[in-house]
């Protein structure tokens, strides 16, 4: 097995089929970006309803957030392989099935599974900004989304964000299973060659290629780690110290002076 | 003195719990209330449905002549109230600076200038103007109140509320936030303070009220108040803690 490994001849046919591989690297980049986009946009969705005081609305997030994290993703692409398109006919009212393209499929099915698990990023996210902080905001007299967009949101989104890129890394693995449905991804064509040349170095060049796009993820997701860690650093005001001057003696009274 | 706070027959439950039973209370413009007794009696509720973070089950709360609503009490919170908490309640996410002109700059639509000078002011009072830069957390437990107390000044309303405002110290950082509120308090601002500093209450207090189980027990000034309370349950209390 060594000896293959090692085999110039195998490594040379491995390179000389790399335009393959680099094709199925952009297509699994085009799922990637797709699916982040709806799971960031449904997840942030769900995540924020998750919260809001409205019971039906809870319930709803909460059955899609058990139902997608429960089952195993191949498990939900096949299904909708093989049952979205008889579906999408009887909606759409035509005689056939409707294919669905793999591109879709693939971005669909990564897409609504790493939602559910961004919803619950986004929600242990607001959930970890005490209350006290809206109730700060309503004793000053912000509105509830005044209050989300200035005070919570913010620090909801410091909490969030190393999570949030580890999702980012797992959505990228898990593209790998338009293999399954011959989504002429990575994997797929990876399989593809190893299948037909029986040469392991194909799932070397694969995984290399997946290394490249997660490691550097992952990395990030350290930094960010860190620095949610560190305590800020105190900002310069400019003009402070002709204020102070200025102010020196002479502070206002606190109040309006209303008449005793 | 006009009435700055009128509360009418408050009652409010928490689940089945009965928290605040019939309250009738007057504030006057101007003056300073302290409200003591033990923890549960329902008396930080009470300062807490004055700001309506907590909304009355029954009866009513007049703000200078105004019912507190459902509809209203953002709007009556901007112009009428501010709230110190024992916990602070910081934005961590700003500065200093961007505690004390969040809401002048974004609810009163003051300009940054004039909010800004009007937040250094409000922090040269409590000595911290130097710290206008910082992040929150890295002051100290009674800078952070001091800066709190600036906050609720900024907001230039004639109501101020605290709840517990030293109980969340070390107390060694205790007497620092005591002296600001002290300070505030030469000022023609009306008070309503929930605490345990009994000095505190001797020396600023126009009115000392006892509250114990959802109600109001004993209310006078504090020579009454300390001296003679007629309450039982006040001089328990009051012999508990005056040792």
């Amino acid at each position: 097995m060594l000896e293959g490994l090692l085999d110039p001849a195998r490594w040379a046919a491995t390179f000389g089929a790399v335009d393959t591989f680099w094709i199925g690297f952009a297509v699994t980049l085009q799922v990637v970006i797709a699916g982040l986009l709806l799971a960031l946009v449904l997840g942030t969705l769900l995540g924020v309803l998750s919260t809001s005081r409205s019971q039906v609305l809870r319930g709803i997030t909460r059955v899609y957030v058990e139902l997608f994290q429960n089952t195993p993703l191949p498990v939900q692409v096949m299904f909708m392989y093989m049952v979205g398109p008889t579906i999408l006919a009887s909606i759409t009212g035509a005689p056939d099935p409707v294919r669905i393209a793999p591109f879709a499929l693939g971005s669909l099915g990564v897409g609504l599974y790493h939602a559910a698990y961004i919803a619950e990023v986004i929600r242990t996210g607001i959930e970890a900004v005490p209350r006290g902080q809206m109730e700060a905001a309503r004793s000053q007299g912000f509105s509830r989304p005044q209050a989300y967009r200035y005070i919570i949101l913010p620090q909801t989104f410091k909490v969030i964000l190393p999570p949030l890129c580890n999702q980012a890394l797992n959505l990228v693995k898990n593209t790998s299973v338009l293999a399954l449905v011959a989504g002429g991804d990575l994997m797929y064509r990876s399989d593809n060659f190893v299948s037909l040349y029986g040469y392991m170095q194909g799932y070397l060049v694969c995984v290399a290629m997946y290394f490249i796009i997660c490691f550097p993820l992952a990395m990030l997701v350290q930094v960010l780690e860190r620095r949610s860690k560190l305590r800020p650093k105190a900002k310069e005001i400019p003009g402070l110290d002709k204020l102070v001057a200025a102010g020196a003696g002479a502070a206002p009274a606190a109040t309006d002076g209303q008449e005793a | 003195m006009a009435d700055m706070i009128q509360i009418k027959g408050l009652n409010k439950y928490f689940g089945d719990l009965h928290v605040l039973k019939d309250i009738d209370l007057t504030v006057k413009a101007g003056e300073k209330v302290v409200i003591i007794g033990p923890s549960g009696s329902g008396k930080s509720t009470l300062i807490r449905c004055v700001d309506y973070l907590e909304e009355p089950t029954t009866g009513e709360i007049l703000i200078d002549g105004t019912a507190l609503t459902k509809k209203n009490h953002l709007e009556m919170a901007r112009k009428y109230s501010s709230m110190v908490f024992q916990s602070f309640n910081l934005y961590p996410n700003m500065t200093v600076l961007g505690n004390l002109t969040l809401a002048p700059i974004k609810l009163q639509k003051k300009s940054k200038e004039e909010a800004t000078r009007a937040a250094v002011a409000a922090l040269e009072r409590g000595g911290l103007a130097h710290k206008a830069g910082e992040y929150p957390q890295n002051l100290s437990g009674g800078q952070q109140q001091r800066v709190a107390i600036a906050r609720a000044l900024c907001t230039k309303q004639p109501i101020i509320l605290f709840d517990e405002p030293t109980s969340a110290l070390d107390p060694e950082m205790v007497q620092e936030v005591l002296d600001v509120m002290v300070e505030l308090a030469r000022e023609n601002i009306t008070m309503m303070c929930v605490t345990h500093e009994m000095g505190f209450a001797r020396l600023v207090a126009d009115r000392v009220i006892f509250m114990d189980d959802g109600q109001i027990l004993e209310e006078g000034t504090p020579e009454h108040f300390f001296e003679s309370p007629q309450n039982p349950r006040c001089r328990e209390f009051l012999a508990k803690i005056l040792h």
